[in-house]
């Protein structure tokens, strides 16, 4: 293919020619194009197909609000679907395809649909597939989802890195046309922190896409003298390929950079996106304008554009999208296109402008007061039907139509805190109103002037405002004269009479569509986008909105602005998830915490469990062992007959210190710790304010002034969050400090009949930790290993014997495999969270599946826990009538009456006879296991008035599986119930 | 947002973690006659302004200070950051002045 579209001139580097393909075909291009650029200059007009009707279209824009060209591009995992052609930078070896076509974007099945667009209005999917009923799952609903949707994604795995950072800046300055760089340049002269950023890869805006904006210097040149000086200055930092998204609260941006999407893969270990989140004292908003379309008969063809888009393609990109263009307007600007193109040697046919008094143009004929009433063309546009004023129509040839309705301010970034744009009548266009995000300002063409002259002057002077805000003198800078004219334009929305005119052209609304909102009472701003879909798609409406709303504004008879504004919310163009998650993807989603024997855990070959952010060891399987039941049935047995070791490094740990500390704590705790001795331990239940059992777990005291807390490990972070606000809240006055130390030391619980005896060769002979020295619930602070401090606490979770021992983090491994080799002797064996658990539900002690947020200290059998001669978080509340019923739920044991029977947690209880529903619920199980000690199925469960039915059988039934099973209530401590063995 | 902290100075709003209407500083008197009432009006009876707010907020990420926040629910303009601390101290001290 040859580049027979190319011009002379633009911003391309011809010494540097690329290839690509778009839908299997071969084409160069030129570094500096777009995909769009080089594939007008390669003779292609065709790129893509509508959303609903599957209409043939071209591109339409030159920027980032373009809603016709879409394609896939890339593949594999890199596949990227309804990337805008249009900002698509080329590379050598661009890969582009069309989608929503099939088989050939030349032939399309689906446009089949167009034939049908009578059916196909807007309101179609509410009125059609409402009956019957029952096709709507099986019939409508699927067919509606392959139908819908443009691009596809492979489903591969996304191969490149995204990351995420943080910049702080004076002024933000959004957008590098005049308006922004006039800013940019005044502020980084008078020494502010200023970051620039630009959608675009090239700064300059209009600048570098109009012939002829400055007087004495090509706004090419003047751009790159700029930039030139802007990249020496230390304190401004210029961003291209930056799309700011969205404005935040408080002067905060979101802004994506495209750092190799411009590449065909980014450098290794080199990020393809970076999401930014800019802290900015001020914020310019120099986005500019956007160009608006006419709708009219066919206005959708391939070949029929914008006139701006026309002239950006033919000064920048020296490519035109035909040899033969038509220009239709209603205001002076778009003239500049014909003289552009002429100027170029493309053939412009004629001028249709629908203003009777346009001014003439050399060189080619102006048709004043005309319309153009019809376009012909399948694939591309080949004619267009010209109604001229006297009242007969004339057929003009051309392959292109350059079109212009005027300019809307591009409004994005100032309605993302709820502002809201007011009507000018000057420029026949929403701009700016009250309610900017604070520290905002606008200047330019995004403000509605629409000049280079007012461009530049007003962003120079916005930038000296902002900084004056800031304490900051700034100069504006010396600008160069600008010689562009006024738009001058005459509000024209809409050829009447019209069949099919388009408005949105993404979402496929036309004025017809429209009309019929309006007759169907549907005339609300907001009721119109959502019957019609109006501005929903991915270009939120950029060129349809307020031209849709002139149409409504018609059909009504109000004003525009009486009709409605548009605003925008984020992102202003699409981001891509990859960019979102930045490196929280895979086993980064969330940061993994390892405790300090992790790697020994790791050596044992430990199966490990997500336990919050943790891996904790769930067991250890050995060699033979083919189901985990035989390794945890091991852990449990070795444990119980001889000495376990499980890491509990994991669970909270909560330094109190204070003279208050004990009075702290009793606010904390329902029960009561004023008297605990020092050297003690105590178990510790905390409810809620709102009476509810929260979390619990042991203070041990270390001195009179000096408790430790541990929580389990779920609660960990919380339990710590509530006690720094009962501590600074609601018992300000005591003298008490608090800080987490569970990631201080390392812990390890030793349990089992040997437990003490493989403690003793580890613990410092001075030490005496003797069943007298050192009873049951005792807590000291020891060395061990010849000179380590540690702290033994004298506690159980399994019912055993048993110790926990604590040592300062960097000795957690080092401990670990000193308890292993001392217990050799003993035949140790380390225990994960599986065995852990058959032991505590074997205890009947209560966790997280018993506090599970519903649960009272009365229904865990506590209730006597909670004091009622002291104050306590939730002991007011905890008495109200309703959670101290007389048949209130009980935690009590459960075990099958026939022993081969597996009870299922989760299950609910019946009674033996009745029926099995709600009503006649009478518990429900909440943990279960199988006892290797007991050789059954065990449970743990609330039954109501449970504490008084022991012996009663009841059916655990678990309906989804058809399950009924028989258990007996037993008590909910299966082994050693009078705690023989733990104080042994 | 960016909460100015009273002795950090200004922080992103990420950093926090958000409780809600600051009236939970005043917890009623457990011993009072009307104490189950009281504690049902403090727990479950909030105000939920669209305008300006007083809110608990807690520097989780940094210094784990509990803050109290004025703040414009619509607007979201924060008009006064005070340690919880603080304020919780001059409520004690007015209670036991009263």
């Amino acid at each position: 293919m040859t580049n027979g579209n190319r011009l002379k001139g633009g911003l391309v580097d011809r010494n540097t020619s690329l290839n690509f393909r778009f839908d299997g075909n071969n084409y160069s291009g030129y570094q500096g194009d777009t995909l769009a650029s080089a594939l007008l200059a390669n003779g292609v007009r065709l790129m893509g197909r509508s959303f609903k009707y599957h209409r043939p279209r071209g591109v339409l824009t030159a920027g980032s609000e373009e809603p016709n060209a879409l394609v896939e591009l890339r593949s594999g995992g890199r596949q990227e679907p309804n990337t805008r052609a249009t900002v698509a930078e080329l590379y050598d070896g661009l890969d582009a395809n069309s989608q929503n076509r099939w088989p050939s974007l030349e032939r399309d099945f689906m446009a089949i649909n167009d034939r049908f667009s009578n059916f196909l209005t807007a309101g179609f999917y509410y009125k059609t597939f409402m009956w019957p009923k029952a096709f709507w799952e099986k019939l409508y609903e699927p067919i509606i989802r392959r139908a819908a949707g443009l691009g596809s994604l492979t489903g591969e795995h996304d191969p490149d890195l995204y990351d995420k950072g943080f910049l702080h800046c004076d002024l933000l300055v959004i957008g590098a046309g005049p308006a922004g760089l006039a800013a940019a340049l005044t502020a980084g002269r008078a020494g502010a922190q200023v970051i620039l950023a630009e959608e675009d890869f090239h700064m300059g805006g209009r600048l570098i896409a109009e012939s002829g904006a400055l007087a004495d210097i090509s706004g090419t040149d003047w751009v790159a003298q700029i930039q030139a000086e802007l990249s020496g200055m230390g304190n401004v930092r210029l961003m291209p390929r930056t799309t700011v998204f969205g404005a935040y609260d408080h002067g905060i941006y979101g802004a994506v950079e495209r750092n190799a999407d411009h590449l065909a893969a980014p450098a290794e270990g080199k990020p393809r996106q970076t999401l930014w989140r800019i802290y900015s004292k001020r914020a310019l908003i120099a986005t500019g304008a956007i160009e608006r379309p006419i709708a009219f008969e066919n206005n959708d063809r391939p070949g029929i554009m914008l006139a701006g888009a026309v002239r950006a393609y033919v000064n920048r990109w020296a490519s035109t999208p035909a040899q033969s263009v038509v220009v239709f307007a209603n205001n002076d600007d778009a003239h500049q296109t014909a003289r552009d193109l002429m100027a170029q040697e493309v053939e412009v046919p004629a001028i249709i402008d629908t203003r009777p008094d346009a001014p003439d143009v050399e060189g080619t004929e102006v048709l004043k007061g005309a319309e153009i009433v019809n376009t012909s063309g399948r694939l591309g546009l080949t004619s267009v039907q010209v109604r001229v004023s006297k009242g007969y129509t004339r057929d003009l040839h051309c392959e292109a139509l350059a079109m212009s309705g005027g300019w809307n301010p591009n409004l994005g970034l100032t309605c993302h805190q709820r502002g809201r744009p007011v009507w000018n009548t000057d420029i026949h266009a929403f701009v700016p109103g009250e309610g900017l995000p604070v520290g905002q300002t606008v200047a330019g063409a995004a403000k509605g002037e629409l000049t280079t002259d007012a461009a530049l002057q007003g962003g120079a002077a916005a930038a000296v405002s902002a900084l004056a805000d800031l304490g900051i003198t700034a100069t504006q800078a010396d600008l160069p004269a600008a010689q562009d004219a006024p738009v001058s334009l005459s509000p024209f929305w809409h050829v009447k009479d019209a069949k099919r005119a388009w408005l949105d052209f993404q979402n496929d609304v036309t004025v017809k569509d429209v009309k019929l909102a309006h007759q169907e009472n549907f005339t609300s701003v907001e009721h119109l986008k959502r019957y019609t879909t109006l501005g929903m798609a991915t270009d939120q409406g950029k060129t349809s909105n307020v031209g849709a709303l002139a149409v409504m504004a018609e059909l009504t008879g109000k004003s525009i602005p009486e009709t409605g504004t548009t605003i925008f919310r984020p992102p202003y163009t699409p981001v891509a998830m990859g960019a979102l998650a930045g490196r929280a993807v895979g086993k980064e989603f969330h940061p993994t915490r390892l405790t300090p024997s992790h790697k020994w855990a790791e050596e044992q070959g430990a199966v490990f469990v997500e336990v919050g952010n943790w891996l904790r060891a769930q067991w250890f399987p050995r060699k033979g062992e083919t189901h985990w039941r035989q390794s945890v049935d091991r852990e449990v047995l070795q444990t119980r007959n001889s000495v376990g070791v499980c890491d509990v490094t994991t669970l909270g740990k909560i330094d109190v210190q204070g003279a208050d500390a004990a009075a702290f704590l009793n606010m904390m705790y329902a029960n009561g710790f004023a008297k605990l001795p020092v050297g003690k331990v105590r178990y510790g239940l905390m409810l809620r304010e709102d009476g509810v059992a929260y979390d619990d777990g042991t203070a041990a005291r270390l001195a009179e002034d000096h408790f430790v807390v541990t929580t389990t490990t779920a609660n960990a972070v919380l339990v710590y969050r509530n006690m720094e606000f009962v501590r600074q809240c609601l018992c300000p006055d005591m003298d008490v400090q608090l800080i987490s130390t569970t990631e201080a030391w390392a812990q390890y619980a030793v349990a089992g009949p040997n437990s003490r005896k493989l403690l003793q060769k580890i613990v410092d002979p001075e030490f005496d930790i003797s069943n007298e020295a050192f009873p049951f619930m005792a807590c000291g602070e020891i060395t061990v290993c010849g000179g380590l401090r540690a702290r033994l606490f004298r506690i159980s979770f399994s019912g055993e014997l048993a110790y926990e021992i604590a040592v300062p983090t960097r000795y957690g491994d080092a401990m670990m495999r000193a308890l292993m080799e001392a217990g050799e002797e003993f035949d140790v064996v380390p225990y994960g969270t599986e065995a852990l658990g058959v032991m505590r539900i074997e205890k009947g002690h209560a966790a997280g599946n018993e506090l599970n947020g519903t649960t009272t200290a009365l229904n865990l059998g506590l209730g006597r826990m909670v004091s009622t001669k002291k104050d306590c978080i939730g002991n007011v509340l905890s008495r109200r009538d309703g959670m101290n019923a007389a048949d209130a739920l009980a935690l009590v044991g459960l075990k099958p009456v026939n022993a081969k029977d597996t009870l299922p947690a989760g299950g609910h209880l019946m009674n033996m006879t009745g029926p099995i529903d709600a009503a006649n619920d009478q518990g429900y199980v909440t943990s279960a296991a199988y006892s290797p000690i007991l050789n059954t199925s065990i449970a743990l469960g609330f039954v109501k008035g449970g504490f008084d039915r022991k012996g009663e059988q009841l059916r655990l039934v678990n309906p989804l599986e058809g399950q009924e099973i028989m258990v007996e209530i037993v008590s909910a401590h299966f082994v050693d119930p009078e705690g023989e063995k733990l104080r042994a | 947002m960016i909460i100015d902290h009273p002795l950090l100075g200004p922080r992103d709003a990420q950093e926090f973690t958000y409780l809600g209407d600051a009236s939970l500083i005043n917890r009623p008197d457990w011993q009072s006659e009307n104490a189950l009432s009281e504690f049902h009006d403090y727990l479950y009876l909030r105000d939920n302004p669209a305008g300006e707010h007083r809110e608990l907020w807690y520097h989780e990420q940094g210094d784990r200070s509990w803050l109290v926040v004025t703040r414009n629910t619509t607007t979201h303009e924060i008009l006064n950051v005070e340690l919880a601390h603080d304020v919780a101290k001059a409520a004690a001290a007015e209670r036991s002045a009263q």
